[in-house]
């Protein structure tokens, strides 16, 4: 099972700044390990977010998001207390959701 | 006690109702999905897996995009470290729909494409891994037409190995 994800979700006027750490190997498939041999595609393809049940952000990645990736998420007419909802997939059909609840900034 | 048949077209009326219930249930969630829920768009296999800018644009839709500047990359003159590049790109055109990131010379350009709904700011932050010095392209999808801007990133250290 994945690592959960680090999500901050702050109201700045009325605009949530959310923002998600997530713990991914995010391998290229063109790193060798010790011994030479290339390490697997393993990759997140589909990350979602979902401010109060409505999808806002419908992201599609390659391999070329960095390890461990870092993205950020604004919505607009969000207020304190509202639900977010992260959850991505990856290549190998791996799958992670967490959520977290939009605070004062 | 012989129930079975006074019960037995009761329990059929039953069956048939809860199987009609069962399939207006999936219609009916099957249209929730369409409009609030999280049915994330089919990766865009053909665009991830190009090798040349222009077919990753042409996966897009975006082959005839028009420069503007009214699409602002963030990103840093020079990167030290290839592995971990931050792009933040803010689109400025009204009705945005989408932006995509594009680091033009990885083996791979396309890198990222965010689509925007429900009150989300045209707004896109990710880091992603860069080969070597290139432009980093972001495309912009507005009232389904195309718009793109670039920047460039001088690489110290390659990222993709």
């Amino acid at each position: 099972m994945a690592e959960p994800m680090k999500i901050r979700a702050t109201l700045k006027g009325d605009v949530a700044d959310i923002r998600v750490l997530v713990a991914h190997p995010m391998e290229t498939g063109q790193r060798k390990d010790a011994a030479g041999n290339i390490v697997p595609m393993h990759f997140i393809q589909s990350m979602t977010v979902t401010h109060n049940g409505n999808i806002v952000y419908d992201g599609q990645w390659s391999q070329a998001v960095s390890r461990n990736p870092v993205f950020a998420v604004r919505v607009r007419g969000a207020k304190v207390g509202d639900k977010v909802v992260v959850q991505w997939i990856d290549n190998k059909n791996d799958k992670r959701t967490d959520e977290a609840i939009i605070v004062a900034g | 006690m012989n129930l079975s048949h006074p019960s037995r077209p009761l329990r059929r009326t039953l069956l048939q109702f809860t199987g009609a219930l069962g399939v207006l249930g999936t219609v009916a969630a099957a249209g929730l999905l369409k409009t609030t829920q999280a049915v994330a768009a089919v990766w865009n296999k053909a665009g991830f897996e190009s090798k040349a800018v222009a077919d990753a644009m042409k996966s897009l839709g975006a082959s005839s995009a028009a420069e503007s500047r009214d699409i602002v990359i963030t990103a840093p003159d020079i990167a030290e470290n290839g592995a971990v590049v931050p792009i933040e790109v803010v689109s400025r055109i009204p009705n945005t729909q989408s932006i995509s990131i594009i680091a033009e010379k990885n083996p791979f350009p396309l890198s990222a494409t965010a689509e925007f709904a429900n009150g989300a700011e045209p707004y896109a932050y990710v880091r992603i891994k860069m080969g070597q010095t290139s432009h980093v392209r972001a495309v912009v999808k507005a009232d389904g037409k195309f718009f793109t801007a670039s920047k460039e990133v001088k690489i110290t250290v390659g990222g993709c190995g």
